[in-house]
């Protein structure tokens, strides 16, 4: 049993955002990136399918700033596999890093055939598409995002997915495989590996590298970003100012006022 | 159809969700401002009594086929496409929900368009239809041009209020569709309700509501008091779900309940929109939360920049103290 | 050779054996563990032994049944060179020396020794049987040996009663007493008086700097992964409980006890540690619960007579689960921040000097420009929003007194050491490293923290080619200050206040008097709470437990004791500080137990800023 782990790199949020000059873009000066969550959370469920069912896992990535990081400790937690794929303009949308993806599944010997792609339901910076449904359907393959619990019956190439839906209700479906899963939440929180143990295996494994293959232009048309600004919340809400005490105070007469007490 | 602004209605386990009103309202907005004509379209399976709710469109398209019963992305895409080859609205408008989630990228690869997800308002700047999106968790904002024919946006929940997008009459003509679909290698088994929790969020009149900022479950009590002096509940953001120091019933979102209590305390609640989503119609909203950018403070009434942990004890004396005054007076 | 003598022989011989025997089994146990340099510095060892062994130093912080012990040893001690002696005697008649009870002086220094243990040991028996401290372990055992111990001084006291007036009776006593001193010699390696054995070579190879965390490794489960040091521990323990008794954690109801931890690595030695087969060691007989509790506050390691390492067996452990990925999520939510961001709140490293925003001047960068003191502000210090008021008041004093200092900004990281002490090894170096390579960059010849975690690692983890000629604690500096008249001080504070001695000051560097220096300097009258200075009562926070999800608690948490133990001291109001995890903890245990309007916490900075003016 293969599967394959679609990883992205996106801004990590903790630090505070610029906008570049020219205001459609991130300064990338202070950006650093992280592994998306939802995409951990995939490797996650890859790992703990590979222990329940004996499976082989390779991971992918597009090539970005810290994603040495995030595949070295990927192979750490038990990844069989880690490739990286290089060579491609920075800022590539989703949709075209889904394309990355695909064509290189697709045409790159040694990594088909691929019972189970996993990826992360949704990035923080997937404006133009979402990479689990711009995969499968690229690939032929079915698809369902969302999903909190998988079991799979090999013999029968079905997974059984659980989806996430409003109200706290879930549904159960049936996916033929191969197929391409969107992460919401693995199983169990993504595993701790020493940080010792990461770097001994940047010592003694290595991340293949592969160049990014010529994309014909599908006619993928891209968003056209206007203007790219940060999110000032001052403006809506009533800053309430001061020490606890002060503050408590305040908040009691408004609830007051609104009957609220 | 063509040339029009077109919604998606969606409809789950036989109920028109309310999402489809707020998007219908907002489509409204802006097929007016372009002098276009509003579509809506539905998909489902003996379900036209529903797109009769639709009313707030010029016309209504019903798509049956029995394996449209239940929405599921992948067969969905394929009956839209199928009804959108020839007939190419201006943009057709997804909601942003669990149930619809995958629909408008699936069918914009299918059409050859571009898709525009995280859409929380549209303008129309000189005959141009442009995209507000909030990206990075809220953090961001971009504004884009929503070109292609169609435009296919995924429009966050809570961009009009659903009342907007009510007609009301019924809708008076309703375009019935057939359309072929594949054997789907995506097939719903069964929906799980989840467990009757201790206390029913959507009938609170108060609910305290704690995200990451709360630091640990051992500050849980602290919050357990401030909800009990308002006589209110507890509620949380996903992540503190995720972590387990909250059931299930407990939690408000996407994934989650939708609440509007008179009252919601937001602590260390950052206002992502997969959480704004299930309460930003509250009465009144406070947020506390020591990240003065946060994009909870977008949607809160009143604002506090502080750390949850150091304000909660105050705040529960405060209040408790001007409970028994005016129980006193 | 005499029928007596052959049958002396054939008793000692047994009795020898079976003692060599099982001796020799745990040498080959130690021999097979994990090495540990304990050679060094052996003046100062023997100096311990002296201090500790012959001196029972520590036995004597309870004096009752210290002296009483004290009194046994001696005796103990006396009598057995006397048994020597006439073991000898017995078992080579023909040597032309007379027993030890045949020469006067030393008859009658048996005869006063054998009384004043016999006394000595009555008070222990009482102790034991009536007025048991708490956490004293009364096992079979130590009932056994109360009474061969009582057998062996009373025969021998009666041996020299009856020489005279009847013989037989008297050759019997001698030969009761030969008897009870090789069974009990055949029996204390079975037993827990293998004490007696170990405990002087406990002390001698005791840890020369208690605080030191063990060298790097990849931690311990199984026997052999212990170091000799470690397993001996378990040998060496009495089991008298006294760690028990100061130990934080087990006082407020968590599954760890010291004790207990030293009576599985015992059984660990012994090789009979798992009850049953497919038993683990680190999970089944000592659990997670256990290994996590430690606050890592030294209590243990301070009171414990015969100098065992209840400390570093637990870091082992720990280092063993960490290797594992196994921890609560709290804790690894702190250390993949600590990984990211350099600081457990997973906040921006950018966002790390924003606290001096609230200053109304600026603080050098000793990354570009050199300053004399390099402050190392912490994580706490500079993050917590309940800290900031206490690192801004050190700040304008500093400021004040006219000192040259600089911070790293951005370029400073956690210093480790709660890191280290969670068991995270490759996290610590990391850590370690970046602040090193910052260390590198910036110019100032010493090193000063408001934070006695940082203290203790930048002084003790941290290679000494840091850079600086000294790392201080501001206490230190504060006191120096003061002495050397830099300090302008304009009032004096009359205030009635109580202190507590963090940890890390305290029992880990032995710094108890500045800033009690400090305190009086300000005019300010120290009440002290009962367990002060080396008996301080931790405020629970250390060894990275303030990242932990707290252990289902079924007393009280140790901050609220201790603030509680504040609280109750006659007209003190103020409870003085000097480390911010202390600051945030007695906080929280203000509100949490009702005490605010009672009892405020202040650190030592703030009241000096107050005095200055």
């Amino acid at each position: 049993m293969h599967i394959l782990v679609l990883l992205k790199m996106v801004p990590d949020v903790v630090e505070e955002l610029e906008i570049a000059p020219g205001g459609k873009a991130l300064d990338l000066e202070y950006l650093r990136m992280i592994l998306s969550e939802s995409d951990d959370h995939a490797l996650e469920e890859a790992l703990v399918l590979k222990e329940r069912h004996d499976a082989r896992i390779t991971v992918l990535a597009l090539d970005a700033p810290e994603v040495d990081d995030a595949l070295f400790t990927a192979l750490a937690k038990g990844a069989d596999r880690a490739i990286k794929i290089v060579g491609m303009d920075a800022g590539l949308s989703t949709r075209q890093a889904a394309r990355v993806f695909s064509q290189t599944i697709a045409h790159e010997p040694g990594i088909l055939p691929v019972d189970l792609i996993l990826t992360g339901v949704q990035a923080i910076d997937d404006l133009d598409g979402l990479i689990a449904p711009l995969v499968a359907d690229d690939m032929g393959l079915p698809y369902l995002g969302i999903i909190t619990r998988l079991d799979l019956d090999a013999p029968k190439h079905l997974a059984l997915a659980v989806k996430e839906y409003p109200g706290a209700v879930r549904g159960e479906f049936e996916v033929n495989l191969p197929a391409v899963l969107g992460m919401q939440a693995a199983e169990k929180p993504p595993r701790y590996v020493p940080v010792a143990k990461v770097r001994a295996t940047m010592k003694s494994r290595t991340v293949d590298c592969l160049p990014v293959p010529t994309l014909a232009d599908g006619g993928w048309p891209a968003v056209q970003v206007v203007e790219m600004r940060r999110n000032e919340p001052a403006g809506h809400a009533e800053m309430l100012e001061g020490a606890p005490t002060q503050v408590s105070e305040r908040l009691c007469g408004i609830l007051a006022e609104h009957g609220l007490l | 159809m063509t040339g029009s602004i077109c919604v998606l209605a969606e409809q789950w386990r036989g109920h028109m969700s309310e999402v489809t009103y707020e998007t219908l309202a907002l489509g409204r907005e802006v097929a007016d401002q372009l002098g276009i004509p509003l579509t809506a379209i539905l998909t489902g399976s003996n379900a036209r009594e529903l797109a009769r709710t639709l009313g707030a469109a010029d016309s209504v398209l019903y798509v049956d086929h029995p394996l449209l019963a239940e929405p599921v992305p992948q067969p969905c895409a394929q009956a839209l496409a199928q009804v959108m080859a020839d007939r190419r609205p201006r943009a057709l408008l997804v909601p942003l929900t669990n149930v619809s989630l995958g629909v408008s990228t699936l069918l914009s690869i299918r059409l050859g368009v571009a898709a525009v997800n995280f859409c929380k308002d549209l303008t129309v700047v000189d005959g141009q239809l442009r995209a507000l999106c909030v990206m990075y968790g809220g953090k961001i904002e971009v504004t884009v041009e929503a070109g292609g024919e169609p435009a296919i946006l995924g429009i966050w929940p809570g961009a009009r209020p659903a009342d907007k997008g009510r007609a009301s009459r019924p809708a008076s003509t309703i375009e019935q569709i057939t359309v072929a679909l594949e054997e789907p290698r995506v097939r719903l088994k069964k929906y799980i309700d989840p467990e009757a929790g201790d206390v029913d969020l959507s009938r609170q009149d108060v609910l305290v509501a704690v995200g990451r900022g709360i630091q640990s479950r051992d500050n849980l009590g602290l919050v357990e008091e401030l909800a009990k002096t308002l006589g209110g509940a507890v509620a949380g953001s996903r992540p503190v779900i995720d972590q387990g120091w909250l059931p299930l019933s407990r939690q408000v979102g996407k994934s989650g309940l939708t609440v509007r209590p008179k009252l919601y305390i937001a602590l260390g609640i950052s206002g992502a929109p997969e959480h704004v989503e299930g309460m930003k119609d509250s009465g009144l909203i406070v947020a506390v939360n020591s990240d003065p950018r946060a994009p909870i403070f977008n949607i809160a009434h009143y604002g506090i920049v502080a750390d949850v942990v150091e304000t909660l004890p105050s705040l529960t004396a405060a209040i408790g103290a001007k409970r028994s005054v005016s129980h006193h007076a | 050779m005499p029928n007596e003598a052959i049958y002396l022989w054939i008793l000692t011989l047994t009795a020898f054996g079976l003692f060599g025997r099982r001796v020799s089994r745990y040498v080959r146990v130690l021999l097979a563990a994990r090495p540990e340099k304990r050679w060094d510095r052996v003046g100062r060892r023997l100096r311990l032994v002296l201090v500790n062994v012959l001196g029972q130093r520590r036995l004597i912080e309870e004096p009752v049944v210290g002296v009483a012990h004290l009194v046994i040893f001696w005796s103990f001690v006396f009598f057995a060179a006397s048994f020597f002696w006439n073991l000898v005697r017995g078992l080579l008649p023909f040597l032309p020396i007379p027993y030890a009870d045949e020469v006067p002086w030393m008859s009658a220094a048996l005869a006063v020794s054998g009384v004043a243990g016999l006394l000595a040991l009555s008070v222990a028996a009482v102790r034991r049987y009536f007025f048991p401290p708490p956490r004293l372990e009364k096992s079979k055992d130590a009932s056994i040996i109360l009474g061969l111990i009582a057998v062996v001084l009373l025969s021998s006291l009666a041996g020299q009663w009856f020489r005279t007036s009847a013989p037989a009776v008297s050759r019997a006593m001698w030969w009761v007493h030969m008897v009870t001193v090789l069974g009990f010699l055949a029996y204390l390696p079975y037993s827990k008086h293998l004490h007696l054995l170990a405990s002087p070579f406990g002390v001698f190879f005791a840890s020369l700097q208690p605080g030191k965390l063990p060298e790097a490794s990849s931690g311990a489960a199984r026997r052999e992964e212990f170091t000799w040091r470690q397993l001996f521990s378990g040998l060496a323990c009495a089991e008298c409980g006294r760690c028990d008794r100061s130990c934080p954690a087990f006082q407020s109801g968590s599954a760890l006890s010291p004790k207990m931890l030293m009576h599985h690595m015992k059984e660990l030695a012994r090789g009979t540690a798992a009850g049953h087969t497919g038993a683990v060691f680190v999970g089944d007989v000592i659990t997670r619960e256990e290994i996590w509790a430690c606050t890592s506050c030294l209590a243990c390691m301070e009171r414990c007579p015969v100098m065992n390492e209840h400390v570093p067996v637990l870091i082992e452990m720990r280092r063993h689960l960490i290797g594992e990925g196994d921890m609560d999520e709290s804790l690894q939510q702190a250390l993949k921040n600590l990984t990211r961001y350099g600081n457990s709140f997973g906040a921006a490293p950018r966002a790390r000097p924003k606290w001096t925003q609230q200053l109304d001047f600026s603080i050098k960068d000793a990354r570009k420009e050199p300053v004399h003191y390099l402050w190392f502000v912490g994580d706490y210090c500079s993050y917590d929003p309940r800290v900031a008021a206490a690192t801004c008041a050190a700040a304008r004093v500093f400021h004040k007194a006219g000192v040259d200092f600089g911070i790293l900004y951005e370029g400073e990281h956690n210093s480790g050491n709660d890191v280290r002490l969670a068991g995270e090894e490759g996290l610590f170096e990391s850590l370690r490293d970046k602040n090193r390579n910052s260390f590198a960059r910036a110019h100032f010849n010493e090193i000063v923290t408001t934070d006695p975690h940082s203290f203790q690692a930048l002084k003790h983890e941290y290679p000494p080619e840091n850079g600086a000629s000294s790392v201080l604690h501001h206490t230190q500096l504060l006191r120096q200050w003061i002495v050397n008249g830099d300090l302008p001080l304009r009032r004096k504070l009359h205030m009635k206040v109580t202190y507590h001695d963090p940890c890390y000051l305290g029992r880990y560097n032995a710094i108890f008097e500045a800033p009690r220096h400090v305190m009086a300097a300000l005019g300010l009258t120290l009440v002290e709470m009962r367990r002060n200075r080396t008996y301080a009562y931790c405020c629970g926070a250390g060894g990275g437990r303030i990242w932990m999800e707290d252990p289902p608690v079924f007393k009280e948490r140790p901050a609220v004791t201790r603030v509680r133990e504040a609280a109750a001291l006659e007209g003190v109001r103020t409870l003085v500080v000097v480390c911010p995890k202390d600051l945030v903890m007695f906080q929280d245990a203000i509100k949490t137990t009702g005490l605010e309007g009672r009892l405020e916490v202040k650190e030592l900075s703030e009241l000096v800023e107050q005095a200055m003016g």
